[in-house]
């Protein structure tokens, strides 16, 4: 397959008056791992939310897997978004079910799964996650913040994704957890040949899974492309980002 | 996308069973069934090798089904992928089925319920009774420091339960003194004793009808609104970001409800039962050509000011109710959307169930007061 799994061209977003996406163009081969960063209020959340569909662009198109999200065709359409897991940054897992209902749920919907199945199904994943079986019957409520995002990419997977999208997979978690997560989607990615996209503010997590960098800013992408390619363009944000992290990094220099 | 096959081969003595194309969600989908059938025959059990080189893609779901159809272990012989090979020993946590059963009911589980419930219900009355203790303490720390009063609070509160809810009680208020009028009049008309009109609009709105629509209404309206506010503040922490800032929650979250809602529920008693009247004379105008003039001079002679005060009691001990059941309801929401919708609709049944109960020992308890005759 050649073509791009996510292709944009000419996306503008505007909020009101304020213009945060200005003409960007992006394209995401499959089995590629693609890291978006850019400062606060730079659009990387809005971006991922389109490629999701949850928000419309205001002008340009967004392709993924080479069809349009709004076809107009509601059956089309569904299927399409059966093809991508989205894992959200709080876990958005759903309060009023408990683990094993949550990571069920997307599976009961397709409506030709017996119950018996499904559940070997959950028990799969929750494996994948490193999630123990007695951990199915408790309710999000009961989960600590590493747990909760388990889950929600057990949710994610659910469907056998193509496509994986992330916002921000390791905010709130501690380096340690941080560190087993990222190691976590790396091993599923290999096992399952997803292509990932994700948004993030971590280097650590950039550092060790992104294939490739896209820098938001200036209602543009400023850079795309490997990581040590990205850091040496020489533009003011690109410099400061990395740069206050090499800087925290040296243990002979305090930050204050 | 090749749809997923199962072929057999019998070479001499060991039969061969092979399975080619994508064992994935897609390529399964409507084919579960058939291939569980092809798979479940004397064949497939004497199949002394499997071959699943054929197999182009394979997930969760098929592995899973061919686990499951392999009676929970793998193959003596088998050929495949490496791929296929990794995702068939992922499948091989889901053990024999029995591992991960749930666990079972017993007969002592509906007793075990009954019991929870009865439990749950002498906590739900601590708990009640304890958040009243609270807020005498807080009216005690009131009286003691004044300035920690919330009365911003109050006031907003004040204005969201009272000054908003005037233009719908007025108009239920108005509504229901109408049609009381108009049913009343039909029936002493045909006694002509249409002057009693009043007597009956006057007792019944003043008395009962005005204080318990309101607070029907307002525990509908605002209680419903205090239990969704406490509850969501709940959910997001916001009351525990409240109590490490060092401002008790009861001071400033129920006490203000409270002291709001007690407030304006005599306020809009008095309110709706005057839409009401309204209501009843223009309706005993039209109907019994009764003048205005004439009802308003006759209502204070015959409707003894005492039902007045009654009323403006009831309201008050309503008002109370509604807010204490709301706020009770709303800070024991768990941090779920299950649990503040059920709590909502508790706090609204609760509140109105209450409501008729106090208005019941009000008309024990004043039987003897503000009744000609009584």
């Amino acid at each position: 397959m050649s073509a791009p799994v996510i292709d944009i061209r000419g996306l503008v977003t505007r909020f009101g008056t304020n213009v945060v996406h200005q003409d960007i163009d992006l394209s995401v081969e499959a089995g590629e791992v693609v890291a978006l960063v850019g400062g606060s209020g730079s659009g990387k959340t809005t971006l991922l939310r389109q490629v999701i569909g949850l928000l419309r662009p205001d002008a340009g198109q967004i392709r993924v897997f080479g069809q349009p999200l709004f076809s107009g065709d509601a059956l089309a359409d569904r299927r399409l978004r059966q093809r991508f897991g989205v894992l959200f940054q709080q876990g958005a897992l759903f309060s009023a079910l408990n683990v094993l209902e949550n990571i069920a749920f997307p599976l009961r919907e397709l409506r030709w799964l017996d119950r018996a199945t499904i559940r070997d199904l959950v028990m799969m994943k929750l494996a994948m996650v490193e999630l123990e079986p007695r951990h199915a019957w408790l309710m999000p409520s009961e989960l600590s913040g590493g747990m909760i995002k388990r889950v929600a990419l057990a949710r994610a997977l659910s469907l056998e994704p193509e496509l994986l999208l992330l916002d921000e997979p390791t905010a709130g978690l501690d380096p340690d957890r941080s560190a087993a997560f990222v190691s976590l989607i790396r091993t599923l990615r290999g096992q399952l040949g997803l292509t990932v996209v994700l948004v993030t503010h971590d280097i650590d997590t950039l550092a060790a899974l992104a294939t490739r960098v896209a820098v938001l800013g200036e209602r543009r992408i400023l850079a795309y492309g490997p990581l040590d390619h990205v850091m040496n363009v020489d533009h003011p944000f690109i410099q400061n980002f990395f740069a206050s992290d090499r800087l925290q990094r040296r243990p002979d220099v305090t930050v204050r | 996308m090749s749809a997923p096959t199962v072929s057999f081969d019998r070479e001499g003595a060991a039969p061969v069973a092979s399975l080619c194309g994508d064992w994935t969600l897609q390529g399964l989908e409507g084919r579960v069934d058939a291939l569980r059938a092809a798979l479940d025959t004397g064949e497939a059990r004497a199949a002394a090798r499997w071959d699943l080189t054929g197999i182009a893609r394979i997930d969760s779901l098929g592995a899973c089904l061919l686990w499951r159809i392999w009676g929970d272990r793998l193959p003596p012989t088998l050929d495949a992928g490496e791929h296929t090979l990794a995702m068939l020993e992922s499948a091989s946590v889901l053990g024999t089925r029995s591992r991960l059963a749930t666990p079972q009911s017993t007969s002592f589980d509906s007793l075990a319920q009954l019991g929870r419930a009865g439990l749950s219900f002498g906590r739900q009355i601590g708990d009640l009774v304890a958040l009243i203790g609270q807020l005498l303490l807080d009216l005690l720390h009131i009286a003691r420091w004044p300035r920690d009063a919330p009365l911003r609070e109050i006031s907003a509160n004040l204005y969201k339960t009272g000054v908003s809810a005037l233009p719908i009680t007025a108009l239920v208020g108005f509504l229901i003194g109408v049609v009381l009028s108009y049913l009343s009049a039909l029936q002493l008309k045909t006694f002509g004793a249409d002057v009693f009109i009043i007597n009956i609009l006057g007792i019944g709105i003043v008395r009962e009808l005005g204080p318990v629509l309101v607070a029907v209404l307002v525990a509908g309206r605002s209680g419903s609104a205090m239990t969704a506010q406490l509850g969501v503040m709940r959910v997001t922490e916001e009351i525990d970001a409240l109590a490490t800032m060092g401002v008790p929650r009861s001071l400033r979250l129920v006490l203000p409800k409270v002291l709001a809602l007690v407030t304006a529920l005599p306020l809009l008693v008095l309110w709706t039962s005057s839409a009401a009247l309204f209501g009843g004379m223009v309706a005993a105008s039209i109907q019994l050509d009764m003048s205005y003039g004439f009802f308003l001079d006759t209502l204070p002679r015959v409707v003894p000011i005492a039902n007045l005060y009654i009323g403006l009691a009831k309201g008050v001990a309503f008002g109370l109710v509604i807010a204490l059941v709301a706020c009770h309801f709303g800070l024991s929401v768990k941090p779920n959307t299950e649990s503040l919708s059920s709590n909502t609709t508790k706090s609204v049944v609760s509140a109105i169930t209450c409501v008729i109960l106090v208005d019941a020992l009000f008309a024990i308890a004043t039987r003897h007061i503000g009744l000609p005759g009584g």
